[in-house]
């Protein structure tokens, strides 16, 4: 059997993850047609290239359907318990850098810290009758953020997407999301809090701890491992 | 692990013993409505209950434990005094900890009665402690009761007592609190900056989302206010970490506390409740000299304990979660009752945990 690397299926992840491997002689390309998902390996012998979603890798990875995968930091925390205990990070590929912070409208100018935060929810709370809303994909990170920090009446609510715009749009008072510039956050209003950096993510060669392995498999990974320097 | 039938046996048999003691039975639905759990907890019920929904009923919760509709039940319909005892699953998220079981059966014993809460707290402690048989385990008490009352009594404004009392149950936020209102730490560059300002809006960001301009400075004046008031002193600071670290045999803790009192009045009252209810613990043949008083205990649990709290551990077994627990939650039937309060302790205990101790030993 061979290895299975499971790799962003497209866009700007999937270019940068192929030229990262091409550069140390691994090359990755896609095969057939545009629209088809498939593809192949060349410069180490036995590794199946496996074209996934980058959010479907984290749960790929700990099922042991594949034994090496590309994806964000952030993704795997968000989306596996005990992360460290089913993945295992092999290199840090220096693109697909991303912090998850909690950002605030700039006109919050009482709002600088979670110290303040948690003050402006409890205010918030008592007068508007329910707790300030958070918008956020990151439930599981952002939750054990903030309990950690002992911020109180507040609420998570869903946004899967364009979530900067749900402040203005008044579905939440303030986000958390993943921001590499700041750009978007600026654009509408939002500002960064100065202590609430959630996590720093950027895309990373995992390895599956689950995987079963055979002794050609395992001799796979060790070769593939050396030609990429991740050893 | 002990297979279900016997652990609904041991269910049966403790709920009977509740029963023998006046309580009557109380069921509730596996499925609860979510939103009641959410207001009251927040979003860390996220975290340790799990939750579904469909289109009709929207987001239900698999009860996290019987707490919240007995009391609801007991608000809506119930008589005075009450007794009540259940036996049921319950369900936890665990995420962190696989040996942590998400699903286990909990039975219950809640006391709603005005007459006399210090002697309820004993009742129901002894009642769960004779339940408990023969098992080794070690009983921890606390009173959060105590600390509320300390938080009151400090020398500051309302707005700082109002935000301590808050984050009782959050200790790290607590102590950011307290070592911020006694000039502990320093204030924050950018909160100088802004207090600081002519005119704090000068930046002109636009007015976005549901949080108000006058809600941005009706807290620029708390801060001003803040910043303008006295720092705790470091005599009381020192008063309530001396409270906070009190963790001793009960009889010892009491007289502890009753020094810590001498200077810190406004946990005289407190402190002696603490005292009347460790006599009656003694009249219901309870070892109060073996029982551990810790202050601290019970303040990272779910916020709705506010008196008197206690747990049973088994010895020698740190991994294993408590094996009963309870405590006094008057706050609860308040923020449920719409008007009304009533009084309220209760305890609930784990048969499968205390099958599994039993065989162990």
């Amino acid at each position: 059997m061979s290895v299975k690397l499971g790799v962003p299926s497209k866009g700007r992840l999937m270019e940068k993850t192929f030229e990262w491997f091409g550069e140390r002689g691994v090359t990755l390309s896609r095969t057939g047609s545009d629209r088809e998902y498939a593809g192949k390996v060349e410069g180490v012998e036995g590794v199946e290239l496996v074209l996934l979603s980058a959010g479907e890798i984290p749960r790929e990875l700990a099922a042991g359907r594949i034994h090496l995968g590309v994806t964000g930091t952030d993704l795997i925390r968000e989306k596996l318990g005990q992360w460290d205990q089913k993945v295992e990070p092999l290199a840090e590929l220096g693109f697909g850098h991303a912090d998850l912070i909690i950002a605030v409208p700039a006109c919050w100018v009482d709002v600088d810290t979670l110290d303040d935060l948690d003050a402006a929810a409890a205010a918030f709370r008592e007068r508007h009758g329910f707790r300030l809303r958070v918008a956020t994909k990151y439930h599981r990170l952002v939750r054990e953020f903030l309990r950690d920090h002992g911020v109180a009446d507040y609420q998570l609510v869903d946004s899967q997407g364009a979530t900067e715009g749900t402040v203005k749009n008044e579905t939440a008072e303030a986000v958390a999301d993943i921001t590499s510039t700041g750009d978007t956050l600026r654009a509408n209003h939002l500002k960064i809090l100065s202590d609430a950096l959630v996590l720093k993510s950027q895309a990373t060669l995992f390895r599956s701890r689950v995987a079963p392995v055979d002794k050609a498999e395992r001799d796979t990974i060790k070769e593939l491992s050396r030609v990429l320097g991740v050893d | 692990m002990a297979e279900k039938a016997r652990i609904r046996a041991e269910a049966a048999r403790l709920r009977a013993l509740f029963e023998a003691q006046g309580a009557q039975g109380f069921e509730t639905s596996i499925l609860q409505p979510a939103e009641v759990l959410l207001d009251l907890y927040g979003e860390d019920i996220r975290a340790r209950a799990y939750v579904t929904s469909d289109a009709l009923r929207g987001e239900q919760m698999l009860r996290p434990d019987f707490t919240v509709p007995v009391v609801q039940a007991h608000m809506a319909y119930g008589a005075e005094p009450a007794r009540y005892t259940y036996a049921g699953e319950v369900f936890r998220r665990q995420e962190d900890d696989p040996d942590r079981e998400n699903e286990f059966m909990q039975v219950g014993y809640e006391v709603f009665d005005r007459e006399n809460p210090i002697d309820s707290d004993a009742e129901v402690f002894s009642v769960i402690q004779s339940a408990l048989g023969g098992a080794r385990l070690r009983a921890a008490t606390g009173d959060i009761g105590i600390l509320m009352a300390a938080v009151a009594g400090l020398q500051t404004t309302d707005a700082r007592k109002k935000a301590l009392r808050r984050h009782i149950w959050h200790p790290r936020r607590f102590r950011a609190l307290l070592d911020r209102y006694s000039g502990r730490s320093p204030v924050p560059a950018a909160r100088k900056a802004l207090l600081a300002a002519a005119d704090p809006f000068a930046g002109g960001a636009p007015e976005i989302g549901l949080r108000s301009r006058a809600e941005v400075e009706a807290r620029i004046a708390a801060l001003k206010a803040d910043a303008a008031a006295a720092p705790i002193s470091e005599r009381e600071v020192e008063l309530l970490d001396a409270l906070l670290q009190v963790r001793e045999t009960l009889p010892n803790a009491l007289e502890h506390l009753r020094d810590i009192a001498v200077d810190m009045p406004a946990i005289v009252k407190a402190v002696d409740r603490l005292a009347r209810r460790m006599k009656a613990l003694d009249r219901r043949g309870v070892d109060v000299a073996a029982l551990d008083f810790e202050a601290s205990y019970g303040r990272t649990s779910m916020e709705y304990y506010d008196g008197f709290v206690f747990g049973f551990y088994a010895e020698g077994r740190p991994d294993l979660p408590a094996v009963a627990t309870g405590g006094r939650y008057d706050a609860l039937t308040r923020v449920l009752g719409q008007g009304r309060e009533i009084p309220a302790v209760g305890g609930v205990v784990r048969p499968g945990l205390l099958l599994q101790l039993e065989a162990g030993q």
